[in-house]
């Protein structure tokens, strides 16, 4: 019995040797280096973050990018952060835009973009991007920290045949904030719809791009952009004025709140209401599952506030590089990070997903394939985005622990909605809790 | 003469309980120790820096007057759920241990709820009441109920509790049946004979006998209301509007994977861990008393 055995192990073994020296043989040339990109895109963005993948693995063989789908941007931030914690960092992950100060305060934890594609010997020129996407993921002095990735800014969407019931003229979407009250306020009084307007992430495009967009400040030092001392100011006379007069559109459901962040964007396709302000990302998915003609237009501004409109900012997510991998490896991210710039790729996957093209060429390459004229709506976010030159309130935001600043906004606006304090209450309180995060987070980070 | 099994190798017994120590040990001990080890330490998110600050956490959570909220939405929510989930449990048990016809049939459909998963139960019930898609949100709203969950903390707070509770309703109804079912028939019969009323009985002869099999479900429903409701929170409220439904373990998780905050987190789990162990102690210490085994 014990022979036997002894046997079965010895055959086993030198057949597994001989099967291992065979297939190593087979595998004389260079095996492609493996490159890990964790992301959270689902659905139709998922397949094109794999078909980017694939295309690149295609035009070379000594790098293999492998993609991982790694859950909301919220699981993926925490999912790299325990990953880099234990040693098995990805090589590159995708993060959303409200965890970049999180990301740039992680000096060790992170590779520069500029950095590394000069030390890969890489051609790279940061000006080939569009200003508005990477002043969002630069230092002060214009050096580019990560790479842009899937960007986009917040649109107003709405429902034609509503409209037409309601005895609105659908090619004229209301332009300012007035108008647009009216027309859900008509909307309602026709019953062309159950609800006249929600809106998606809240306190994204109620606070944020809404103070951008009027040129008033969401915060000191330029929005944190400046320095992480930066203060929270939006409790202004203009914002308040606007939460308050949400509240007050609560009544006989002009506007109705759908939850945080994407949750109220099921509410329009349904048809349930007859506008909605929320990602300009939403588009594939409005296209996909609405049964009713619908257009998509500028946000909606305070003609009696100085300046406005101003322009808008991004939202959507970058590409971090991790630290502490091989320079060999590094060659190949930076190769990966030349092929997703080229024009070709960036025109095919703005046009597909609704996310700006991340290259001033690729801009231009769409214009001029005459995209926008037969796809109107699709150019409102670039046109956004570039309608002013920004100020210091409109180039963008960046605060530590900003998800969690979100949900305080959000918490604090709920509150409101829900008739438990008033609209200055809630921006008041919002501001000193947010506050206390940022020096929190300042604390931690130093 | 005593009938024992001696074990003659003093090794064995413990080579025999060393696989379930080493379990506690790596997955029970390992994390607490860690929890209590990281609750003293300033440390950004990536580990790059870590500064001993005594106990500077357990200062800012308990000075926290939303911790201090959690603690107070803990406290009704876990009472809530215990208290339905046993009740309803114990109410179903005694009529599925009357019922004799297709009492199969009752059982097995009662049991199956257990089967799902938190976050799956609180998926289901998300979908029926949704304001917007679900159907008995719908329904609610058609009839001029202005049910809106995801601004009105009250209703959101109802909403989490019956889906916890209604999770774990079979877990408690297999334990109170079988707890019935191992009370001996001649005890009722004795006292239906000296006259005593079916509500007389149950509750003079049923229910202390069955007082073993409720002291152990009160135990397990209160440790479950506290740690495992957490999927069911996470799909259905994500502990707002407000914070009208973060309780401990939920904030743990939030300030911990979210906000990033490892200190402050770690703090939050030692003290729940130091509130459990004090409400189980007075539990064996006090309720078990009123026990009859």
């Amino acid at each position: 019995m014990r022979m036997r055995t002894l046997t079965i192990f010895l055959t086993t073994t030198v057949l597994a040797s001989v099967a291992a020296g065979s297939l190593g043989q087979a595998q004389t040339s260079k095996p492609a280096i493996e490159l890990q990109w964790w992301h959270a895109m689902t659905g139709a963005n998922g397949d094109r973050v794999n078909k980017i993948a694939d295309g690149f693995n295609a035009t070379q063989s000594d790098y293999k990018v492998v993609t991982s789908f790694k859950g909301s941007y919220t699981e993926t931030l925490t999912a790299t952060i325990a990953a880099f914690r234990s040693g098995n960092a990805p090589h590159i992950a995708q993060v959303f835009e409200v965890g970049t100060a999180t990301m740039m305060g992680a000096k060790g934890a992170i590779k520069p973009v500029y950095q590394l594609m000069a030390d890969a010997g890489e051609p790279f020129d940061s000006k080939a991007y569009l200003p508005a996407i990477t002043g969002y993921y630069s230092t002060a002095d214009g050096k580019m920290l990560s790479m842009p990735f899937n960007s986009s800014t917040s649109v107003m969407y709405y429902n034609k045949d509503a409209f037409k019931k309601a005895g609105l003229d659908p090619d004229k979407p209301p332009k300012t904030w007035p108008e647009f009250f009216d027309a859900a306020k008509k909307i309602r009084a026709a019953n062309a719809a159950p609800c006249g307007f929600t809106v998606g992430w809240m306190s994204w495009t109620q606070i944020e791009q809404f103070s951008a967009w009027h040129n008033v400040a969401i915060g000191t030092k330029s929005n944190g952009l400046g320095g992480a001392d930066t203060e929270l100011k939006f409790n202004g006379p203009l914002q308040i004025k606007h939460l308050q007069a949400l509240i007050d559109a609560q009544k006989d459901r002009v506007f109705e709140y759908g939850g945080r962040e994407r949750q109220p964007e099921g509410k329009f396709p349904n048809g349930e209401c007859a506008m909605i302000q929320t990602s300009s990302g939403f588009l594939g998915e409005a296209i996909a599952n609405s049964k009713f003609a619908f257009g998509v237009t500028m946000l909606p501004y305070y003609p009696d506030a100085a300046g406005a409109p101003q322009n808008s900012i991004i939202g959507g997510a970058s590409l971090w590089v991790m630290g502490g991998k091989k320079p060999e490896e590094y060659k190949g991210v930076a190769k990966f990070f030349s092929y997703l710039s080229r024009t070709d790729v960036q025109v095919d996957t703005h046009t597909v997903t609704g996310y700006l093209p991340i290259t001033v060429a690729a801009y231009k390459a769409t214009k001029d394939s005459g995209f926008y004229e037969k796809n109107p709506g699709r150019e409102t976010p670039i046109l956004e985005l570039q309608n002013k030159a920004p100020t210091e309130n409109s180039m963008g935001l960046r605060f530590g622990n900003m998800v969690q600043l979100r949900d305080v906004f959000a918490e604090e606006i709920e509150n409101a909605l829900a008739g438990k304090q008033s609209a200055k209450e809630a921006l008041d309180k919002a501001v000193t809790r947010g506050n206390a995060i940022l020096r929190q987070f300042q604390k931690s980070s130093s | 003469m005593e009938r024992r099994a001696i074990f003659g190798n003093r090794v064995l017994p413990y080579a025999l309980v060393a696989p379930q120590l080493v379990i506690t040990v790596l997955f029970f001990f390992w994390p607490a120790f860690q929890a209590v080890h990281q609750s003293v330490l300033l440390e950004d998110p990536f580990g790059l820096s870590s500064r001993f600050v005594w106990f500077e956490n357990f200062e800012a959570v308990l000075g926290d007057e939303f911790y201090l909220n959690s603690l107070g939405v803990t406290a009704l929510f876990s009472l809530s759920v215990a208290a339905l989930s046993l009740g309803i449990a114990l109410l179903l048990a005694v009529q599925a241990n009357n019922v004799i016809r297709g009492s199969h049939t009752y059982r097995t459909l009662l049991i199956w709820p257990y089967a799902v998963a938190p976050a799956v139960a609180g998926v289901l019930w998300l979908f029926m009441f949704h304001p917007s898609i679900g159907l008995l949100g719908q329904g609610l709203r058609a009839l001029g109920v202005d049910w809106n969950y995801l601004l009105d903390g009250p209703q959101a707070l109802l909403l989490v509790i019956l889906a916890s509770a209604w999770k774990q309703i079979s877990y408690n109804f297999i334990f109170f049946l079988a707890g019935l079912q191992s009370i001996p028939k001649s005890l009722i019969e004795a006292a239906a004979i000296d006259g005593a009323s079916p509500r007389h009985r149950f509750w003079t002869v049923v229910f202390p006998l069955l007082s073993p099999t409720a002291f152990f479900l009160l135990v397990v429903n209160i440790v479950y209301a506290f740690f495992d409701t957490f999927g069911v929170i996470h799909a259905v409220t994500g502990g707002g509007p407000g914070k009208a439904t973060e309780i401990l373990v939920y904030k743990v998780y939030y300030d911990g994977m979210i906000a990033l905050d490892l200190g402050g987190s770690a703090a939050q789990s030692v003290i729940l861990m130091a509130i459990v162990i004090g409400l189980t102690v007075v539990q064996f210490r006090y309720v078990e008393k009123k026990v009859h085994y």
